[in-house]
């Protein structure tokens, strides 16, 4: 398979303009011109994709409607058939998600003295961290600073961050990647051990650090290896389906629920950290995603039924490039690393409509417009419509192997189906890649619930509204170690004191006063992309997510 | 549409021609628990072991890059259970005796070449395997790097090596000892923790939204 006549056209167009882009650089647009785009196009501004979620700590607030049905769901469980009287498992430290964040934080607790239990949906290292191809920041090369960084950040998240936040990320940063390095992180240097370092979207300084396109699955596959290593026990497929409260109203424990057995556990602890990743399996206004399996929410509606407050949850981050062609792989992640190594972005004509460098927000809407208004996309035979990245211009600029050097994984999924984007280019459409806001936290990963803290996707307010390339794995990093350190302090110093599911009663009641009809629970736990046709015939259960 | 007929574990379904194993396996009516994570290629959850008719050969591929075929029948591996050792990276050396001592049966490799036919990545396990037999820890770590650790090497191979687990056993040595250390990074985080940027990054974040408009748009930009 490679691409259809109807395309190749198009590949032809752009092949003839090739000489010339070389040389043209198209210029950063005005704030002016950004915000007009970003209004125009960017789907968070399409008010027909959220509406405010009727019950809870946000009560009010516009949020996308996919994740409203999911906060407005009611619990899996029925609170009055829990005997919490007695636990399963009776830990220091329990740690939510298996992830680069849970991972992360499992280690530093451990570390700082605490007896830690990490329990997680699918498999330990199952995680959106596993597939960030693209790389990690830290301003640690001589003419960058944790200062040019911040400023990076803030900017690129159009001013919302929480300062704390953005402090200790950036300053963390190169204390993160030297962590990565004790441990074995293959990092991709020169002869004398200089990182390699290039440009992400928004950056101002090259200091994006990669292990090939493979710098996500190489952290997560480390850490692992490590939890493996200092014997941290961790369960898999049993994902929470509730938090614990004490009379106190401090979280001291979970409920989870075996998907191979079909049991729920009780877990006592003194301290619980939710590293449960984001939510782009919600597949909000019906985007495509570049999202792992398990990235449901879970964390979200747990935190939330405890009190938690939710920040920035309207804005979504649209990876510009998710593939748009061939159809078995359409919104899977063509990463930012592309554009980096010198790929531009152009219309069915051949012609540059953006620098392929603006923030991720900025260029995904770009695409929009080019394939809506201006009708200037390419057609595929499915009748999906993208713009081509032009991937044979990292071979002209950086030499001929570059990609299949720099880019292995980028190469490998389109030569898999036929494509060899060596010497033509792909297609690209936005894909629904990060949640960009969530559970508010302050700079250790606390919550205002006593005894909770989260880190990574789960939280909201370090990249403000939009999250710059490379600042996802720096982010998991940073607040999961800190939370891990943070809660195995709490644990020192604090007992659980009589544990209930009180607030999951009354969550219950304040949806059945709002006048919410029961259709559906939550956590999702995992989607499910039966078709309707089988769902139809599933006689006894309601379609309500996994059983 | 163009349909095929597939085997899941032997109940034969109806599928879309175009789609990928995975897909058709959602398309049949599985909701998928184990087999799936990623969904693209990277987590080698949907290892997947299958025949097609008439064929004695038994063919791997990853479920979510691999498209189905008429008469294939297949089965998930969704875990395989590998041999693992624990470590402690801190006090490894990198070299030969430290790769043997952990795991000697890589001394055991008959040189089949089995597990570099079935690796759905297209590595060359047998020679990373070699490279261990002869302590070139550098080249085994740079020729197992795409591995994704789904198990189908360990799942084939006649002395029962896990390959997968000896490979990031040398990245890590690699990675950690092998590797050129990085001077700009020591010197960075030297300077952080003795408080060189405190003051200026405090200043940062007390500034107001004007003045972090007019910094950023200010920024000298690298070439």
């Amino acid at each position: 398979m490679s691409y259809p006549e109807s395309m190749l056209a198009s590949i032809k167009k752009v092949e003839e303009t090739r000489k010339k882009r070389l040389e043209e650089r198209i210029p950063l647009l005005s704030p002016e011109e950004k915000d007009k785009l970003l209004h125009g196009f960017h789907p968070d501004y399409n008010p027909k994709g959220k509406r405010p979620v009727r019950v809870g700590p946000n009560q009010g607030d516009q949020m996308p409607n996919e994740l409203v049905d999911l906060l407005e769901a009611y619990p899996r469980i029925d609170p009055d058939r829990f005997d919490l009287s007695s636990f399963d498992y009776d830990v220091d430290v329990l740690v939510i998600g298996g992830g680069g964040a849970g991972a992360a934080a499992a280690l530093l607790a451990q570390e700082n003295g605490a007896n830690v239990l990490l329990v997680t949906k699918l498999r330990l290292g199952d995680a959106n961290t596993m597939m960030a191809q693209g790389g990690i920041q830290a301003a640690d090369k001589p003419h960058d600073s944790p200062v040019i960084h911040y400023l990076d950040v803030v900017g690129g998240g159009h001013y919302y961050n929480v300062p704390e936040l953005v402090r200790a990320l950036v300053m963390d940063a190169p204390k993160v990647i030297r962590w990565h390095e004790e441990l074995g992180v293959m990092y991709d240097k020169e002869p004398d051990g200089t990182m390699i370092t290039i440009h992400g979207g928004g950056t101002s300084k090259k200091r994006m650090h990669a292990a090939r396109d493979y710098t996500g699955a190489e952290i997560m596959r480390t850490l692992r290896d490590e939890v493996r290593n200092r014997k941290i026990p961790y369960l898999e497929f049993s994902p929470v389906v509730e938090l614990l409260l004490d009379d106190q109203k401090r979280c001291g424990g979970a409920i989870i629920y075996n998907l191979d057995t079909k049991e729920y556990f009780k877990i006592r602890a003194k301290a619980v950290i939710i590293a449960t990743g984001g939510f782009g399996r919600l597949h909000i206004q019906g985007f495509p995603t570049t999202n792992h399996y398990g990235a449901t929410a879970d964390g979200l509606v747990l935190a939330y039924r405890v009190g938690c407050k939710l920040l920035y949850m309207d804005a979504v981050q649209y990876h510009p490039t998710g593939v748009a062609y061939p159809e078995q792989i359409v919104g899977l992640l063509i990463t930012e690393k592309v554009r980096g190594l010198g790929a531009q972005l152009v219309n069915r004509e051949g012609n540059q409509f953006i620098y392929p460098l603006e923030t991720r927000d900025v260029v995904a809407s770009g695409i929009i417009r080019e394939c809506t208004e201006r009708n200037l996309g390419v057609e595929t035979p499915t009748g999906m419509k993208g713009v081509w990245l032009d991937s044979p211009m990292i071979e002209i600029i950086n030499g001929p192997g570059t990609i299949q050097r720099m880019l292995p994984a980028m190469y490998r999924q389109f030569h898999n189906f036929g494509i060899d984007m060596a010497k033509l280019p792909i297609l690209t459409y936005p894909t629904l890649h990060y949640q960009n806001g969530g559970i508010v936290i302050n700079e250790w990963g606390e919550t205002t619930v006593p005894g909770l803290f989260v880190a990574g996707e789960a939280s909201g307010g370090v990249h403000g509204r939009n999250r710059l390339m490379g600042n996802s794995l720096l982010d998991v990093n940073v607040f999961g170690r800190r939370a891990g350190m943070r809660a195995a302090e709490y644990a020192k110093k604090n007992k659980v004191g009589k544990l209930s599911l009180d607030h999951v009663k009354r969550y219950s009641e304040e949806l059945k006063a709002a006048g919410i009809e029961r259709k559906r629970v939550a956590p999702m736990l995992l989607p499910d992309y039966r078709r309707p046709e089988v769902l139809r015939k599933l006689e006894g259960t309601y379609g309500l997510g996994i059983e | 549409m163009e349909m095929v007929k597939i085997s899941i574990m032997g109940q034969w379904h109806e599928v879309p021609a175009s789609l990928t194993i995975q897909k058709a396996l959602e398309y049949a009516g599985y909701q998928l628990v184990r087999g799936c994570g990623c969904r693209g290629g990277f987590c080698g959850a949907c290892a997947t072991v299958y025949r097609t008719e008439g064929d004695y050969r038994l063919k791997v591929g990853l479920a979510c890059q691999t498209i189905v075929e008429d008469g294939m029948y297949l089965t998930l591996l969704p875990f395989y259970p590998a041999q693992r050792a624990d470590y402690d990276i801190d006090k490894l050396e990198p070299t030969y005796e430290t790769i043997i001592s952990i795991y000697p049966e890589v001394l055991r490799c008959v040189g089949c070449n089995t597990c570099t036919k079935v690796c759905p990545q297209d590595i060359d396990v047998m020679e990373y395997i070699a490279c261990a037999k002869r302590g070139d820890i550098a080249k085994l770590a740079d020729l197992s790097f795409d591995c994704v650790m789904c198990g189908l090497c360990a799942s084939k191979c006649p002395a029962e090596i896990a390959q997968y687990n000896v490979a990031i056993l040398a990245r890590r040595l690699y990675g950690k000892y092998l590797a050129p250390k990085a001077k700009h990074l020591a010197d960075r985080v030297k300077e952080i923790e003795e408080g060189k940027f405190d003051r200026e990054i405090e200043a940062m974040m007390q500034k107001s939204e004007d003045e972090l408009k007019k910094l950023y748009a200010a920024r000298e930009i690298e070439p």
